[in-house]
């Protein structure tokens, strides 16, 4: 049984689609990307994986219907939803309290040993601590959950750089346990480059892209083209071509490397550049999300 | 996603259940099931913490004024032993009416103002998506929200008005006994244990479930309105009555809402504050318990706490 499964996935707005009939599968034991621009129904498809939202079409999220069944599923599904979600009014020692209280799956000292490593005192109430600390208490208490599917939706929104790489380093060492599924979506794309298993591109609410990182950076490299090969390289067919720093860089798709390696520097590319060479040069997307595209 | 390979799941599930803690298992299901509710109950007691520090200031106000009033208690007491004994017992006990009314109405205010935030404060502060995330159900949550302004309320503010009303007495004796007085009329003027049971179905009974389609309506305005909420929940009632008296020019709607909210004619055959409670008066319960008033009020409790459930459900952050 996979972790979530759906096809034909369907939610209109009163003037927007959200959601334009998504088919996915994604496995036990998987790290999924899900990146899209602004608007492109990620949260939608989070918020309906989570039972946040009814949908058409069909979704099976651990073999349940998640809008019929979302305090049950519950048991099995931890999520955050970007940030500063936790009440501002309640004390930490509350939530613990309160989560131990609620949540059979929830290990108190678990929680509490990985809130000693931090400065969140118990007594403190969430809105006497700062935005990091916000997000480390959350972090704190999903870690402590035996759950099988996470989800993350821009759950380092707003953090400095340390609180984020902090982030993702206690989810890889501390929880993430090939169990486990994470599905997460943000606009930080290279943070998650290397931790992600597989990738999968939203726009206009649909999936433009899927792939497994293996498959990926098997597939896909990116040549710094030296200026002398660039009508050889083009002969190669170039999925997308942008210029940075005096040198065209050409992204192709399935060509050897050994074909590649005479024309300039191979490498794989950044998730960032390959998402805007799929989706930046539509009219509407902002290329500009990524630094160094330059059209 | 096909390409995704699906790795052995290193945790089967019986070896999840068996981390769940032992007390869990052998706790009987009908544990299981209330502790999602006796922890969301917690958890709004945690939020709104004037539910129980309101009523508790106005007691202490009340003690603190009538600390004050003791002093002329002495000179009081004599003076009314010169009157007959009807007027005597209206003189003693009016201090301790007086305290339990100035607790319900606090009650009243508490329930109003905590109903119409019940259910718009969590979508507010966008903490709606943390409550959701845990495995407590729309039902649940809604229910241990109702639950304080009809049965958490009442018995806290009836806790608390016989905690008032026995320092009241016992200060009283003690000055009566300092000032070489006897406490026996004081005594025997109130009947103080008949008083509770009465003011207990009177809170319970009236300002409980007989209000109840008012909190249960208040509820529901909060679960869907996305602002100014009490605004939203005069609104309406304004409406009706407005375009009954234009249309027909009679104020029938006005008239159920003017009854209800004076808890009804029915609740008049229930003892009134103060009053004893003899063999009548439960059989008045009784009836009062049955009427159609009281019936037909819970049903439309019912339909507006289903409809705030369901909303629940349908509704995020705002």
């Amino acid at each position: 049984m996979p972790c979530i499964e759906a096809s034909g996935l369907r939610k209109a707005f009163k003037n927007t689609i959200a959601l334009d009939g998504v088919n996915l599968r994604v496995e036990d034991g998987r790290i999924l990307g899900l990146i899209g621009p602004n608007g492109a129904g990620k949260t939608t498809a989070l918020n309906a994986i989570l039972g946040l939202t009814p949908y058409q079409g069909e979704l099976r999220v651990l073999g349940r219907n998640p809008w019929t069944e979302r305090d049950l599923l519950m048991r099995d599904v931890c999520f955050i939803a970007d940030v500063a979600v936790l009440p501002r009014w309640i004390r930490v020692s509350q939530l613990l309290d309160y989560v131990a209280g609620v949540h059979p799956r929830f290990d108190r000292a678990k929680a509490e040993a990985f809130l000693t490593k931090t400065t969140i005192q118990r007594a403190s109430k969430v809105r006497e601590l700062s935005k990091g600390m916000v997000t480390q208490l959350h972090l704190a208490l999903v870690m402590a959950i035996d759950a099988r599917l996470l989800v993350l939706d821009e759950p380092t929104l707003g953090l400095d750089i340390l609180y984020r790489k902090q982030f993702y380093d206690s989810l890889l060492n501390d929880y993430f346990d090939r169990s486990r599924t994470i599905v997460v979506t943000t606009h930080q794309v290279e943070e998650i480059q290397h931790v992600i298993t597989d990738v999968m591109f939203m726009d206009c609410g649909r999936i433009v892209f899927s792939c497994s990182m293996e498959d990926f950076e098997a597939r896909y490299l990116e040549v710094a083209v030296r200026p002398e090969q660039v009508a050889a390289a083009r002969v190669l067919r170039p999925l997308h071509e942008r210029q940075a720093i005096g040198r065209s860089i050409m992204l192709f798709d399935s060509v050897d490397r050994s074909q590649l390696s005479p024309l300039g520097d191979v490498r794989t590319p950044s998730i960032a550049d390959f998402f805007v060479a799929v989706l930046g040069d539509k009219p509407g997307n902002q290329a500009g999300q990524t630094p160094g595209a330059a059209r | 996603m096909n390409t995704m390979n699906t790795p052995p799941n290193a945790m089967p599930e019986s070896s999840r259940d068996s981390q769940i803690n032992d007390s869990q298992v052998v706790a009987p299901a009908f544990l299981a099931a209330t502790r999602p509710f006796y922890w969301s109950l917690r958890r709004e007691l945690w939020e709104n913490r004037s539910i129980y520090i309101a009523p508790l200031a106005v007691a202490a106000l009340i003690l603190f004024g009538f600390t004050i009033s003791t002093v002329h208690l002495p000179d009081k007491m004599r003076a009314a032993s010169a009157l007959d004994p009807m007027k005597q017992h209206e003189m003693i006990e009016q201090p301790y009416d007086f305290a339990e009314l100035l607790l319900m109405a606090t009650y009243l205010i508490i329930a109003v103002f905590y109903c119409l935030d019940a259910l718009h404060g969590e979508r507010r502060d966008r903490s709606i998506l943390f409550w959701k995330s845990l495995p407590v159900s729309d039902v649940t949550t809604v229910l241990s929200k109702a639950s304080i302004p009809l049965l958490v309320l009442p018995l806290l503010i009836w806790a608390i008005t016989i905690a008032t009303q026995w320092i009241m007495l016992l200060f009283s004796c003690a000055v009566l006994l300092g000032s070489g007085q006897s406490a026996a009329t004081l005594w025997r003027h109130l009947p103080l244990f008949q008083m509770w049971m009465g003011l207990l179905y009177h809170l319970l009974f009236v300002h409980g479930f007989y209000f109840a389609p008012v909190y249960g309506w208040l509820m529901l305005v909060s679960g869907w309105a996305r602002r100014m909420a009490f605004l939203w929940a005069g609104l309406p009632m304004l409406a009706i009555g407005v375009v009954e008296k234009i249309a027909f020019n009679t104020s029938y709607f006005a008239n159920i809402l003017g009854s209800r909210l004076q808890g009804g004619d029915d609740a008049g055959a229930l003892s009134a504050p103060g009053q004893g409670m003899d063999p009548l008066t439960v059989l008045s319960l009784a009836k009062f318990l049955i009427s159609p008033g009281m019936l037909i009020g819970l049903a439309i409790f019912a339909v507006f706490l289903a409809a705030a459930m369901r909303l629940r459900r349908y509704q995020g952050p705002i």
